[in-house]
């Protein structure tokens, strides 16, 4: 596609320094876009720098701790040179997020309906009461029962599932350009999450806005994304439309995770394991970070830290064994 | 004789109390819960949140008292146990938290940890127990070396193992894991589990296994007891289970579950509306609320758990008459050959690997 993708991050290096001088290095060289209507999955475990470089895009990553370079473009915006002023016109009305936890993403103290009535205030003007109308139409969109109901109601009367809901409609209050869910389904059960997948489907399909999609399931991903990118420590280690990613993998942590989950669809005795732990970022490893759980490693893994090199069209692998199927035929 | 029996099982919570403490609201947690788990098997417990299964696995243990039913372990009545007896009986079950950063005492060594129930229960002489804590350790793939450090010095596997060890420590018959694996990484997740399997293998132990991660039940469990509203609503062989799902809530939770397959050709059996709160349970069938197939029997009389031949047990009215499971799973969910090459290919290796430079050994056992 010849189109220029809605958001494009480059090279993005995210450091934080502790209180105790220790410099952590969360996110280091990524590279990612998103096109309008398209949704981008970023998989890993928990410290892979995923929900970080949501932050980082949002610009809510303490300025005095965090040290940010690169460039994160944004309808020809670069998000990190700009004034806070401008980010807070962005945030909520062009680009808006919702985040695993619905009970403390909310504020307790005022009505849902109040919650998302300042959010459309603040970014598109207008009466009060025209406000009120739109957020009742958003409740209704996220299938809330009753919405001109349970808008005067307070976050705690709500369920979980509701409660996502509620977050899902202010995030949409605006029609964002860029929605980033961060673990959107995570705190729900299991049929509460298939309803609010199959919500954000819809709306994908409604609104047209690019969904950057934060989470460590990889069913989740297999169901709503086009393209996923798989970090670890701190690294994006492959890219790939979706089927690709699932069908042929084309790094082997990709490989471990898709062995190591228990499938409903078909049986597995032993589940494939990663051994060893995550490398300390305070020190990260000189080649491959990789290197040490891969049972594939071979001394030139350890020496120089591994491009992120094109496989084959628009599947990318920061590997140097890849392409894999060598490596069993 | 089964290892468990479990007939009848009854817990309400007083959910509120009257100025003078007169209970006014009851959440009924478990309500008529039986089952039973065979010696050296597993027992998957599955369902939403609040549905009681943890309620159960505690029952079990007299770690509540249960206000109804009857609690069978290896012929004994527990409910009718002293004090004495009781602790007696804690030698042969335990339990695993989910969450191990918490069940774990901060200010004790993972060796004070170990030789703790061995003390209680006065199982091996003080001066072999550092032996002893040394052997548990390398039965859940740990370094015995480790005995000297605390808690907070490992990783959330790490920690779990350790939980397993302490459970493994006075040589229980059964184990409860109350959702082991839900806090832990992906690629975590499928260590401990591989381990719980082979420690089952090995030193013959019954699982109830509590969880609400249905891929994980299918894995490991034999038996499976799907539970809604502090009620069973079918129980059945795994296998038959996950082949065949026949209680309506089943197939809801089965078909809702996000397959690691793009393009899975899933029958959703989408619910609408809200899990109803156990504080006011609706009437007849506890699912007639948010039922597809509900018809008017179904809002005034509740169903039995009624067993067929084959011990695959429904409590739905309409099980007869309700259309055929088969499309809420696909089975075409195969690894491409070269894919699942590759997954052998990383197994194989991983497993003959050393330590990668901490402490956590392969997860194979080396017996002394």
């Amino acid at each position: 596609m010849s189109v220029s993708p809605l958001i494009e991050i480059r090279d993005l290096r995210i450091r934080f320094h502790g209180d105790d001088g220790r410099i952590t290095h969360a996110v280091d060289s990524v590279d990612l876009s998103v096109a309008n209507g398209a949704t981008l999955g970023l998989v890993g475990e928990s410290g892979c720098g995923k929900s970080v470089t949501s932050l980082a895009i949002m610009g809510l990553l303490p300025k005095q701790s965090a040290e940010i370079s690169g460039a994160i473009r944004f309808d020809g915006l670069d998000l990190l040179q700009t004034p806070d002023q401008t980010l807070r016109d962005l945030r909520g009305n062009r680009l808006a997020m919702i985040f695993q936890e619905p009970m403390t993403s909310l504020n307790p103290s005022f009505t849902i309906g109040d919650q998302i009535i300042e959010t459309i205030l603040r970014h598109r003007g207008g009466s009060r009461r025209s406000a009120r109308e739109r957020a009742v139409e958003l409740l209704r969109r996220v299938h809330i029962p009753s919405p001109e109901r349970r808008i005067d109601e307070y976050p705690h009367k709500l369920s979980g599932g509701m409660r996502q809901r509620v977050m899902i409609a202010m995030a949409l209050a605006c029609d964002p350009q860029l929605l980033i869910a961060d673990e959107p389904t995570t705190a729900l059960d299991v049929t509460l999450q298939a309803q609010i997948l199959e919500l954000m489907r819809e709306l994908k399909a409604a609104s047209g806005a690019a969904i950057i999609l934060i989470t460590h399931d990889l069913g989740v991903v297999a169901e709503v994304c086009d393209e996923v990118a798989v970090m670890y420590a701190g690294e994006i280690v492959e890219r790939a439309p979706v089927d690709e990613l699932f069908s042929a993998p084309q790094h082997p942590y990709t490989v471990g995770l898709l062995g190591s989950i228990p499938r409903l669809d078909h049986r597995t005795e032993q589940l494939a394991t990663i051994e060893g732990m995550v490398p300390n970022m305070a020190q990260p490893p000189a080649g491959c970070r990789f290197a040490a759980r891969c049972p594939f490693v071979l001394d030139a893994c350890t020496r120089a830290p591994p491009p992120l090199v094109e496989v084959t069209p628009g599947h990318l692998s920061r590997c140097i064994r890849a392409p894999l199927e060598r490596l069993v035929s | 004789m089964a290892l468990l029996e479990v007939e009848g099982l009854v817990k309400h919570f007083v959910a509120e109390r009257s100025l003078f403490g007169r209970a006014l609201a009851h959440v009924r947690a478990v309500d008529g819960v039986s089952f039973s788990l065979e010696a050296g098997k597993t027992l998957a417990l599955v369902g939403e949140s609040g549905c009681g299964k943890s309620t159960v696995s505690r029952l079990v243990l007299r770690l509540i008292e249960p206000d109804a039913g009857t609690v069978r372990f290896d012929g004994r009545d527990l409910l009718a146990l002293d004090a004495n007896d009781l602790r007696a009986f804690r030698r042969e079950a335990q339990i695993i938290f989910q969450d191990p950063y918490a069940s774990l005492n901060p200010r004790m060594t993972v060796g004070q940890i170990l030789s703790e129930p061995l003390a209680l229960h006065d199982l091996v002489p003080a001066a072999r127990r550092r032996e002893r804590v040394e052997e548990l350790l390398r039965l859940v793939g740990l370094e015995p070396r480790l005995a000297r450090r605390y808690p907070h010095e490992f990783s959330g596997g790490q920690r779990q193992r350790i939980a397993i060890a302490r459970a493994l420590a006075v040589e229980p018959k059964l184990i409860i894991c109350d959702e082991p694996v839900s806090a832990l990484d992906v690629s975590i997740r499928s260590q401990i589990l591989n381990l719980l399997r082979e420690l089952q293998g090995r030193l013959g132990l019954a699982y109830i296994f509590v969880s609400h991660d249905l891929a994980v039940v299918k894995h490991i469990a034999d038996r499976v007891a799907v539970m809604n509203l502090g009620c069973i609503v079918e129980e059945a062989d795994a296998d038959a289970l996950f082949a065949q799902p026949r209680h309506p809530y089943s197939r809801a939770l089965l078909s809702a579950i996000p397959l690691p397959q793009p393009h899975a050709k899933q029958a959703r059996v989408m619910l609408e509306g809200e899990i109803p709160s156990a504080l006011n349970p609706p009437a007849g069938c506890r699912f007639h609320t948010r039922c597809p197939f509900v018809v008017d029997r179904c809002r005034t009389e509740a169903p039995e758990l009624v067993a067929d031949g084959a011990g695959h047990a429904t409590a739905c009215h309409r099980v007869g008459e309700l259309p055929s499971a088969d499309a809420i799973l696909p089975a075409a969910g195969r690894f491409t050959p070269e894919l699942a090459k590759l997954v052998a290919a990383f197994s194989r290796k991983t497993e003959g690997a050393g330590p990668a430079g901490v402490g956590i050994q392969s997860a194979k056992p080396t017996t002394t």
